[in-house]
C-alpha cells in the first residue's frame, strides 16, 4: 500500500508503538522559546533530570517578549539562556541575534526534508513547509522530547490538499491559507496532517508555503507538509552544498519523503484559486472569512505587519510596494516587525525600512510580540487590527480588542486608508 | 483504581480555545499554580462569570473542538490549579487533548446525544459526575436522576493516567 508524506517519515523514525496505537517518534529537532519552555527546564530539574537528550539537535530562542518588558519575562529569558549554557546548546538565539522561532530556525538552516521536530508553539507546523512534519506541542511533550529526544504521535492520518489554477495579482500565499482554512473549518483537519500539492503549491517560494503550512493548525491540523522539490532545495543549498555532490543529488535523496503515487489518503480536496479575491477574516475564528471588498470600509485602529506568518521579507517587500511613497492614514498606528534579524538587514539594504518610516509606520525589533497581544502593539479594549497574523480569536492581541487577519498587501493598503481596503496590486 | 468526580460546568460553546481559557498575558508566569485565578477569565459567554462560576467544580462540559488554538499547557494547568481535573466534550483539539493526558488529567469525548442530555439535566439541578477510568464508566447524578455513560480511552491513553503523566511514563519506558 502507497505511503504519503507522513507516513514515510513516521516509519523511519519509530522507536515504539505502544498498544499499537500510537507512535512513539525520534526527533531531529526540538526547538524552544522562553514562553513554554522554562516551565519544563524547571520541572526537569524537579525531578533530578536536568539533561538533554543531545545539544546539538535543540535549537533556542528567546523571541516572544524581547526585549524583555519587565522582570517576569527577564526571568523567562535568564532560565532559558542558563539552560542553553549549562548543557552547551551552541544554537541559542539572543537578543540581537533573535527573531520569531518559525522565520529564524528555518532560515539558518535547521530543517530538512523528512525530519521530526517538535516545539511547544502551535504555530510549529510552519516547518511541514520543508517536507518535515513538524508539530506544536505542549510543555510535558517539550519536556520529554528534551530528555528523550523521542515524542507520541497517533497514526498520521492524511488530508492531501490540491491547490489548482493560478494566482491573480495581488493574491497571495495568505489569501490561499484562509480559502482552506475557510472551506474546511476550523476543525476541519484536526487529528490529521495536511499534504499541500498541486501547481499553486509548486509555484510557491519556500517563503509562500511557510506563510501556509503555518496556518494549518488553524485547521486543527497536526502539521502542514509540502512536498520536497527543486524550490526546497535551492532555498536548503548554503547549508547542505557539502552533503552533496550537486542539487540534484540532494533531490533525490529528498525524494525518499515524496508519497507514493498510490499513497492512501484520509481525504483528498481539490480547491482552485483561479478567481480567489484578497481575503479576510471578520469574526473570532480563523475560518470567518471573506472577500476584502465584503469587508471595504470597516475602520482599523492598527495595522500590524509581521509575526511566523508573514513576518519574511518577500512580505515586507510586497508591503513596502504597496505603501512606497504614500503615508498612512492619520487615524491610524502601523507597525512593521521584521521576523528576523537578518529579513531586518535586508529590508534596510532594499530600502524597504526607509520606505515604511516615510509612510508613518512605526518599525520593531523581531519578536512575537503584539500578535498574542504580549507586548510591542497591544490592543486597548475596542480596538481593531488589521494583522498578517495567524489568530482573530477574541482578545487575541489585547483584551476586548478585533483582528481582522490579512495578507500583507491588505493590511498595507488598509494603513493607507485607515479602512479595509484592496490593495493596488489586486484588479479586478 | 485511578477515578475523578466533581460537580460540572456546562459551557454551551464549540471551539473554545486556549486564549479563553488562559490569556496570553499571563503566559509570562513561571509556576503553573499562578494560572489559577486566570482560567477564563476572558471568556464571554452568556450568563458565565468566571469568578462564580469555577468555584467547587471539578468538571468541565462542553460542545466541539474544545482547546483549539495555542499549544499553551498553561490551559491545563490554569483547570488543574481550579481542581478540574477532567473536560467532556464533543470533540477536542489535538495539542490540548494530547496535554490533558500528559498532565495525567482526562479529557473525555461523548457523542452529541450524551452531551446533549448532560447539558439538560445541568440545567434543571447540579450535575455531579465520576469518572472511573479503570471501567471506562461516567455515573452521572442530577437531582433524582442517576445515569451511566460509558467512554472509550485508548490503552495508551489509560496507561499515561495512570502513570501520573508522559514523563513518567517515558522515563519508565524510553
Amino acid at each position: 500500500m502507497g505511503k504519503t508524506i507522513a507516513q514515510k517519515i513516521f516509519n523511519s523514525h519509530l522507536v515504539d508503538q505502544p498498544f499499537g496505537e500510537v507512535n512513539v517518534l525520534r526527533l531531529d529537532r526540538v526547538f524552544c522559546h522562553e514562553i513554554t519552555t522554562p516551565t519544563a527546564i524547571q520541572d526537569l530539574v524537579a525531578r533530578g533530570r536536568d539533561r538533554v537528550f543531545d545539544p546539538d539537535k535543540i535549537k533556542a530562542v528567546i523571541d516572544h517578549v524581547t526585549p524583555a518588558k519587565d522582570a517576569k519575562t527577564a526571568l523567562q529569558g535568564k532560565i532559558l539562556r542558563d539552560w542553553a549554557r549549562r548543557h552547551a546548546i551552541s544554537d541559542f538565539f539572543d537578543i540581537g541575534r533573535n527573531g520569531v522561532c518559525h522565520a529564524i530556525f528555518p532560515e539558518k538552516g535547521f530543517v530538512r526534508p523528512g525530519f521530526v521536530i517538535i516545539m511547544g508553539d502551535s504555530h510549529t507546523c510552519t516547518h511541514g513547509a520543508f517536507g518535515a512534519f513538524a508539530a506544536g506541542v505542549g510543555t510535558t511533550d517539550l519536556a520529554v522530547g528534551i530528555l528523550k529526544g523521542v515524542c507520541a504521535f497517533k497514526k498520521p492520518d492524511t488530508l492531501k490538499i490540491e491547490i489548482i489554477g493560478t494566482l491573480l495579482p495581488g493574491v497571495f500565499a495568505k489569501d490561499v491559507i484562509l480559502e482552506v482554512i475557510r472551506k474546511i473549518t476550523v476543525n476541519g483537519a484536526t487529528n490529521k496532517v495536511i499534504e499541500f500539492c498541486g501547481p499553486v503549491v509548486d509555484a510557491m517560494s519556500m517563503e509562500a508555503r511557510m506563510t501556509m503550512s503555518n496556518m494549518a493548525v488553524e485547521a486543527g491540523a497536526t502539521s502542514g507538509i509540502c512536498r520536497p522539490d527543486r524550490v526546497t532545495v535551492e532555498y536548503l543549498w548554503p547549508f547542505i552544498k557539502d552533503d552533496y555532490p550537486d542539487r540534484q543529488a540532494a533531490l533525490e535523496n529528498f525524494s525518499r519523503f515524496m508519497p507514493d503515487a498510490d499513497a492512501v489518503y484520509a481525504e483528498h480536496k481539490i480547491i482552485d484559486v483561479k478567481n480567489l479575491p484578497p481575503l479576510v477574516t471578520f469574526g473570532y475564528k480563523p475560518d470567518n472569512v471573506k472577500p476584502v471588498s465584503d469587508m471595504a470600509g470597516t475602520r482599523v485602529d492598527q495595522v500590524y505587519i509581521g509575526s511566523c506568518t508573514n513576518g519574511r521579507i518577500e512580505d515586507l517587500r510586497v508591503a513596502a510596494q504597496v505603501v512606497r511613497g504614500e503615508k498612512i492614514a492619520e487615524s491610524v498606528r502601523a507597525i512593521v516587525s521584521p521576523a528576523t534579524p537578518e529579513v531586518f538587514s535586508q529590508a534596510l539594504e532594499e530600502g524597504l525600512i526607509k520606505i515604511f518610516m516615510d509612510a508613518g509606520f512605526c518599525v520593531t525589533n523581531p519578536t512575537c510580540g503584539a500578535c498574542l497581544g504580549m507586548s510591542n502593539g497591544v490592543l486597548a479594549s475596542g480596538e481593531v487590527a488589521a494583522a498578517t497574523t495567524n489568530r482573530n480569536f477574541n482578545g487575541r492581541m489585547g483584551k476586548g480588542g478585533m483582528v481582522h487577519l490579512m495578507s500583507p498587501a491588505t493590511a498595507a493598503a488598509t494603513a493607507l486608508t485607515g479602512a479595509i481596503t484592496n490593495s493596488h496590486l489586486f484588479e479586478n | 483504581m485511578t477515578s475523578f468526580c466533581g460537580t460540572t460546568l456546562c459551557l454551551d460553546r464549540s471551539d473554545i480555545n486556549t486564549d479563553e481559557i488562559i490569556p496570553a498575558r499571563y503566559l509570562t508566569e513561571i509556576e503553573k499554580t499562578a494560572m489559577g485565578p486566570h482560567l477564563m477569565e476572558d471568556l464571554e459567554l452568556e450568563g458565565f462569570d468566571p469568578k462564580q462560576d469555577l468555584k467547587e467544580i471539578g468538571v468541565l462540559v462542553a460542545r466541539r473542538n474544545f482547546g483549539c488554538g495555542s499549544s499553551r499547557e498553561h490551559a491545563p494547568w490554569a483547570l488543574e490549579a481550579n481542581g478540574i481535573h477532567v473536560v467532556i466534550a464533543e470533540s477536542f483539539a489535538r495539542i490540548f487533548y494530547q496535554n490533558m493526558f500528559n498532565c495525567g488529567m482526562l479529557a473525555i469525548t461523548l457523542n452529541t446525544k450524551q452531551i446533549d442530555r448532560l447539558f439538560q439535566a445541568a440545567a434543571v439541578s447540579p450535575l455531579h459526575v465520576a469518572v472511573d477510568v479503570d471501567t471506562g464508566k461516567i455515573q452521572a447524578t442530577a437531582g433524582p436522576d442517576t445515569w451511566t455513560i460509558p467512554f472509550a480511552l485508548t490503552g495508551f491513553e489509560k496507561a499515561l493516567v495512570q502513570a501520573g503523566g508522559w514523563v513518567e511514563y517515558a522515563d519508565q519506558n524510553y
